[in-house]
């Protein structure tokens, strides 16, 4: 028998029609249709009516567009900084082979097994200022109480409860990759002398350098997605002190019922979520990611 | 505190079951009424269908949502396919909006054929329904004006008396703060609970007018020289730590608030009578040791507001939606049902004061008796019953405020500052 040369016709199109009708009508058209609201006014009632650039005139003025987005973009930058060490640090540990490993590892995955809104009202009655954990270390160090209700805390707090949620997470993926970087690499390095620092330094950081970047690519563009553990944590609050660009756009929305004026904001948000992600790959190289087997 | 944690747990665990549209596919004519989740009134509602449907021949369905995701719903359905025949709203600017967008049937004509139905609700609470000077819907639950609560054993133990005027209530302040107790508890996470205090201030320092511009909507309404005194009071209240440090933290959501007062950590509450049911899931032992107390908000000395006058949610209402295919069936559900003996009782049952007149004998019976009474003479005899203003209000506007208002307790907002900001939304 000769091996077929000929390429296997496929109809392209036709293959690919499911996925593309699927992702027209649930990602496309309605990203469509909210541009064409965000030039009408509509309270949900009756019908939109057109208001030409109104609302993207307002765009500008309205100070908490610009604060929401500084808040949006500080906290990415903080969960991003606080949780890439942790996990890289914390996977490269659990990728070891002792049992004792495997055993803590599991229970640091719980986090993983609940939804958003349940630990964000975990949390919010962890941190209650009189009967949860605030109050005990107020008594004990005489620090303020006042966590989820200080405008300059606040933002931390939900920054820790994003890094208690998602750690396990990318944890996850560090410790899968570095479990397969080549036992060989190491033994090479402990012949040669190399210290423990030295070989996590010199060789698993390294050879996970593609995962560091798939991972950031996540929780970035995941970023512009913390929207319910904010609402649900301090509802943007205390007065505007975490009121995100989301946040913002959802109570424009449905608690003022400015849908015309939300749709503006979400279509800047659409803007603003894709531009990031196009910056993050072009910086990184994810688009030109190679085979990371160096010298195996 | 782990119970709710444990609460929260359950709810992430578990998927929430959604409550299914409309139904109705027989030949009978259908009454869809939609309304809020609160289990023991919806079952009240769920009877009083039930009873309906049986005599009338119709076919009567209930359908619930939790309060946030029916404000959504509500909206959206509207003028729809998939709207309800009978709608539960807030009246006022709430029910206002529907009218204006015609979605509410006129219920002036059905109230003028039945004026019995008509004078059975106390004028307050019904009038808030009226659009126009015409009704548009007819209260469905008890009274809910906001009073101030207090620790009966707290003000025991410090030997002092609940406050009848503001400067008594100022005095209390420092008594409780030198004793290390919180003297007002304000679960300053939920901006509608500040909000409280502002309105019950402007109506003692202005009387009921001042709001009332506002809700029509007169130019300069929110540059009232009352409004920027009472805001400047909430800011006096707060720099005199008399709703502690941690207020901005504290939410009434998990039962937080409620339990604060019921241990004696704080000593007064201002809220809407709902507490009394809070109390009881939360912190029963205190209430059933009577040591909830409860009175007016206090006399400003030198205002002009009657003292008297109330401020809170008047009641809830059901409206018609114009869009019903069964108008008729509608309206005489509500006229047979929301003023009957069995509606009537069936509440009072639950704990709640119906807007009915005449009923003090009927809640002088009830478990909580001294309270429901409290509440029914207060309503009764208050001059103006001012509804709630993020209710009264567009909801627009009603977002800028509660975000501006927590902004001012938070001192990061002045009073002139917050009237300019009130004042571009009107």
């Amino acid at each position: 028998m000769t091996s077929a040369t000929t390429r296997v016709q496929r109809p392209g199109a036709l293959w690919a029609a499911p996925a593309l009708i699927f992702f027209g009508i649930f990602g496309l058209a309605p990203i469509v249709i909210v541009a064409g609201l965000s030039f009408t006014t509509w309270d949900g009632l009756g019908n939109p009516e057109w208001a030409g650039l109104h609302n993207w005139r307002t765009l500008p003025s309205d100070k908490l567009v610009g604060s929401g987005l500084m808040i949006t973009l500080t906290l990415t930058v903080l969960t991003w900084a606080t949780q890439t060490p942790l996990a890289l640090a914390f996977g490269a540990w659990a990728a070891g082979p002792q049992r004792i490993r495997a055993v803590v590892s599991t229970i640091f995955f719980l986090p993983l097994l609940l939804s958003t809104a349940a630990i964000a009202l975990i949390w919010q009655a962890l941190l209650d200022p009189t009967f949860g954990l605030p109050a005990q270390w107020s008594e004990l160090t005489g620090l303020s109480a006042n966590v989820l209700g200080d405008p300059d805390l606040a933002l931390w707090a939900i920054v820790f409860v994003l890094l208690w949620q998602f750690l396990p997470f990318h944890m996850l993926l560090y410790q899968a990759a570095a479990k397969q970087i080549p036992a060989s690499l190491y033994e090479a390095a402990e012949i040669d002398g190399a210290s423990p620092l030295q070989r996590f330094w010199r060789i698993t950081v390294p050879q996970l350098r593609h995962t560091i970047i798939a991972s950031s690519v996540l929780m970035i563009v995941g970023s512009m997605t913390y929207f319910e553990t904010v609402l649900l944590l301090t509802g943007g609050g205390p007065g505007t002190a975490t009121r995100i660009l989301p946040l913002h756009m959802y109570l424009k929305g449905f608690s003022a019922f400015e849908m015309g004026y939300a749709s503006a904001i979400a279509v800047l948000l659409v803007a603003v979520g894709t531009g990031l992600s196009l910056l993050v790959v072009r910086v990184s190289g994810y688009s030109q990611m190679t085979s990371e087997r160096e010298g195996v | 505190m782990l119970g709710s944690a444990l609460a929260a747990l359950a709810l992430g665990l578990t998927t929430a079951c959604g409550t299914s549209g409309p139904g109705a596919d027989s030949d009978k004519a259908g009454v869809e009424v939609w309304m809020v989740e609160d289990a023991s009134v919806n079952e009240v509602v769920q009877s009083a269908i039930d009873t309906y449907s049986k005599n009338a021949g119709i076919d009567g369905e209930l359908v619930t949502y939790v309060n946030d995701a029916y404000k959504q719903r509500i909206q959206v359905a509207l003028g729809s396919p998939e709207s309800p025949d009978v709608f539960f709203n807030w009246g006022g600017g709430n029910l206002a909006q529907y009218v204006k967008a015609n979605q509410v049937v006129d219920l002036t004509e059905a109230m003028e054929a039945n004026p019995e139905f008509r004078d059975a609700f106390l004028p307050s609470v019904l009038d808030v329904a009226k659009i126009d000077g015409s009704y548009y819907g007819v209260p469905m639950q008890g009274v809910l004006p906001v009073v101030l609560f207090y620790n009966k054993k707290v003000f025991k133990e410090v030997g002092v008396e609940p406050p009848t005027t503001y400067s008594e209530l100022l005095d209390l302040v420092d008594t409780f703060k030198k004793e290390g107790i919180t003297p007002i508890v304000l679960p300053g996470a939920q901006a509608w609970t500040e909000l409280m205090w502002l309105e019950y201030l402007t109506d003692r320092i202005g009387g009921a007018e001042v709001f009332q511009a506002i809700a029509e909507g007169k130019e300069g309404a929110w540059k009232d020289p009352a409004i920027i005194k009472a805001l400047e009071m909430c800011q006096d209240l707060v720099e005199r730590g008399a709703f502690g440090d941690n207020f901005s933290s504290l939410t009434s959501d998990n039962g937080s608030a409620s339990t604060v007062l019921a241990s004696g950590k704080g000593a007064m509450y201002l809220m809407g009578t709902w507490e009394i049911s809070n109390q009881q899931e939360h912190n029963p032992d205190f209430l059933a040791d009577g040591n909830l107390g409860f009175i007016a908000f206090p006399a400003l000395e030198d205002g002009k507001g009657d003292p008297a006058a109330i401020v809170g949610n008047p009641s809830n209402y059901f409206s018609v939606n114009s869009d019903s295919d069964n108008v008729d069936e509608a309206i005489d559900f509500l006229v047979e049902t929301m003023a009957s003996d069995a509606y009537v009782e069936d509440l009072i049952e639950i704990g709640h004061v119906p807007a009915v007149a005449g009923i003090e004998d009927k809640l002088a019976e009830t478990e909580h008796s001294e309270f429901t009474t409290f509440t029914y003479q207060l309503v009764a005899e208050a001059p103006s019953f001012t509804q709630s203003w993020d209710q009264a209000i567009p909801p627009a506007a009603a977002e800028t405020m509660l975000t501006n208002l927590q902004l001012v307790f938070l001192g990061d907002m002045t009073p002139e500052e917050f009237a300019e900001a009130m004042e571009a939304t009107q």
